[in-house]
């Protein structure tokens, strides 16, 4: 750094400052930073600001994150408690995780002594009980990759008895055999695994259930490649990044802090209207196996929660809905809004135990057979 | 290596910006400060905001200014190196081997090679504007395949060698943010995140983009596209939607509408999704009304 004019300083250390406060910045984005700074005069802070904009490239939702720590290093400002606070209002929002938010939970490190507090000690503002039903997960994980439903992909692989042909490779046999073709070689589309996108209802009703069902989204998320998952309540909340921690207790601990509406009321309508709005969001849901783990008892409007299960069931490949209350074999759905999502999910089916949840999801791709063989 | 950065004749972000404005497109400080650093550093651009905020459209504003071709590449899911790079022509190829019979022929010669995109653009640097439309749109191995070419803008034909540009061609690219992309990929470029802009800057991109519209009318279409952006829609209006919402409303109002129906009746071209419609129906003429005030 002391080959570096005493002026530049500034410029290195600041990116260091934002490693440091976990945005990633390489090497070559801090030269080119440099760079844009001497491209642009500099004539005023404006220009720096934009230029560490542009070549820094923070994601958006960590711009005011951002913007403090600029402020912070540039011209002493010292606010950002206040910039870094979310406003509280009463409708229904969709919380992102923090890019680096659940970071320290990923620490293996244990404390036997406890002389230090760990973060992750900290952190599990809601506890877990005892293991249950952990062999039934376990044989769940195992069978779930091969069983998962799946659609045909864009990209080709060779096959035997293909649907196109493998032009490029007829050709350069072609060419060994004095451009004669002995064999037409075949292609076909690649399965691919659709997207699964678990919904999981975490309200006061679910109360009992909550933590069994984030247990068989950890399993699944594990298991399985493109899945999402989400809980709602009052809000929702995005919980993948947490899902994808390895340990499980880690990752339930990180998703008890992450959301924030536990055992509160339900606004299925608002939450899952709240999911369809952010384009981001509904993409993911588009010709995915969506899981709602959910029994469906709307504190709202049921009008607002047949139109946004209207949508999803037309952006999604095949809607369940698993309801606990589906355990008896007589089952009738008796509320307003489970009537009215009724003619619109793929099933109403049960999900009162892991077994039967575990067994709905591995079940996916078969009972589609059936339906459109019927 | 390319030699980097480019004698593009644009000569700061303010000379950029009003090269902009006189292609019709107005650009924020942030936006010129980004388009010419990625021009001056020769690196590429990468544009992202929701849909509709135009980030296509600045693609095509500065491949105008640039007085250059814009060769486009829409990215999908699947897509693949025949459809970015280039292709065989494989048919040819088999009748020009049958044709030749004895004698020695090479099938990998240019008239066998079919351009695509990414290939063109690396051919013919100076002329072109590569636009990488909605790359979150296509998958994982994609985007790993573009880091190659965006870093070192060379291209390997295993039939021919490494193409490699004489100089770095100028390259946007859009994602709308339905995936996250990887961070590799953002290292390599100059970013920008395109916001809504606010209502002075959106009233003035409607009166430019549809001139038949009253500077009132552009001022109430932006009042009220900003709060139904607030309302949590399917859709919600972009720039584009704001602009024909007012050339819509001028054009029914010119043909005898009343002010606050001809913006109700023209809604059809601002909101697009049935469920978006019923959603604000009730409370669609508080909104115009505060909107019109």
């Amino acid at each position: 750094m002391s080959i570096l004019p005493r002026a530049a300083r500034p410029f290195v250390t600041f990116p260091a400052l934002l490693r440091a406060n976990g945005f990633a910045v390489a090497p070559e984005q801090t030269t080119a930073f440099i760079e844009a700074i001497g491209l642009l005069g500099p004539k005023s802070m404006a220009d720096i600001r934009r230029a560490a904009h542009a070549t820094l490239a923070p994601p958006p939702e960590r711009r005011p994150a951002f913007d403090a720590l600029f402020g912070a290093h540039f011209l002493g400002e010292m606010e950002m408690g206040d910039q870094l606070a979310a406003p509280e209002d009463e409708t229904v929002r969709v919380q992102e995780e923090r890019a680096r938010g659940a970071e320290p939970l990923l620490s293996d490190e244990v404390n036997e002594a406890g002389q230090d507090a760990t973060t992750a000690e900290a952190l599990s503002a809601r506890r877990f009980g005892e293991e249950s039903d952990f062999e039934i997960l376990r044989r769940f994980a195992r069978a779930a990759p091969a069983r998962m439903p799946r659609r045909p992909g864009y990209r080709h692989m060779r096959a035997r008895r293909g649907t196109s042909f493998d032009t490029r490779r007829t050709l350069r046999e072609a060419v060994r055999n004095d451009g004669d073709v002995m064999q037409l070689r075949r292609l076909k589309r690649r399965p691919r695994q659709r997207r699964v996108l678990l919904l999981i209802d975490v309200s006061g009703s679910m109360k009992e259930r909550t933590e069994t069902h984030l247990r068989i989204a950890h399993a699944l998320a594990h298991a399985v490649e493109r899945i999402e998952v989400f809980t709602f309540g009052t809000r929702l909340t995005r919980v993948t990044r947490a899902m994808r921690l390895k340990h499980r207790a880690q990752a339930l601990a990180a998703t008890a802090t992450i959301v924030s509406d536990w055992d509160g009321g339900t606004r299925i309508g608002d939450a899952l209207r709240a999911f369809l709005a952010v384009p981001r969001f509904a993409g993911y849901s588009r010709g995915a196996a969506v899981i709602v783990l959910s029994d469906g008892l709307e504190r709202g409007d049921p009008s607002a929660m047949r139109n946004a299960v209207t949508r999803l069931s037309r952006l999604a490949w095949r809607v369940s809905w698993l309801t606990p209350l589906a355990a008896d074999p007589n089952f009738t759905p008796q509320t307003e809004g489970l009537k009215a999502i009724l003619p619109l999910v793929d099933d109403l089916a049960d999900g009162s135990s892991v077994r039967a949840v575990c067994d709905h999801v591995l079940n996916l791709q078969e009972s589609q057979f059936r339906m459109s063989a019927a | 290596m390319a030699p980097r950065g480019q004698n593009v004749g644009i000569d700061g972000p303010e000379q950029l910006e009003r090269a902009l404005r006189s292609a019709f497109y107005l650009a924020d400080d942030g936006l010129a400060t980004a388009a010419y650093l990625a021009l001056a550093l020769g690196k590429p651009l990468l544009l992202e905001g929701a849909p509709g905020v135009g980030k296509t459209e600045a693609a095509k504003a500065i491949s105008g200014v640039l007085a250059r071709r814009l060769i486009r590449l829409q990215c999908y899911e699947g897509i693949d190196a025949a459809t970015a790079l280039y292709e065989w022509n494989y048919p040819r190829q088999m009748l020009a081997i049958r044709q030749a019979g004895d004698q020695p022929i090479d099938i990998y010669r240019d008239e066998f090679l079919i351009e695509r995109p990414m290939l063109a653009a690396l051919r013919s640097p100076q002329e072109a504007v590569l636009l990488i439309d909605e790359i979150d749109r296509s998958d994982h191995e994609f985007e790993a395949f573009l880091l190659e070419f965006l870093s070192d803008f060379q291209i390997s034909i295993p039939e021919r060698g490494t193409l490699r540009a004489h100089e770095r061609p100028v390259v946007i690219l859009t994602s709308n943010r339905t995936r996250e992309l990887h961070e590799a990929l953002r290292r390599r470029c100059v970013y920008h995140w395109i916001d809504y802009p606010d209502a002075e800057r959106e009233a003035r991109i409607v009166m430019m983009r549809a001139s038949s519209v009253a500077e009132s009318t552009a001022r109430a279409v932006v009042a009220a596209v900003g709060k139904l952006r607030r309302e949590p829609l399917t859709k919600p209006p972009g720039v584009a939607e704001a602009v024909d919402w007012a050339e819509a409303a001028t054009l029914l109002h010119a043909r005898g509408a009343r002010w606050p129906d001809a913006f109700k009746r023209a809604i059809g071209v601002a909101l697009k999704d049935e469920e978006d419609l019923t959603y604000v129906s009730g409370r669609l003429d508080s909104i115009l009304a505060e909107a019109a005030a």
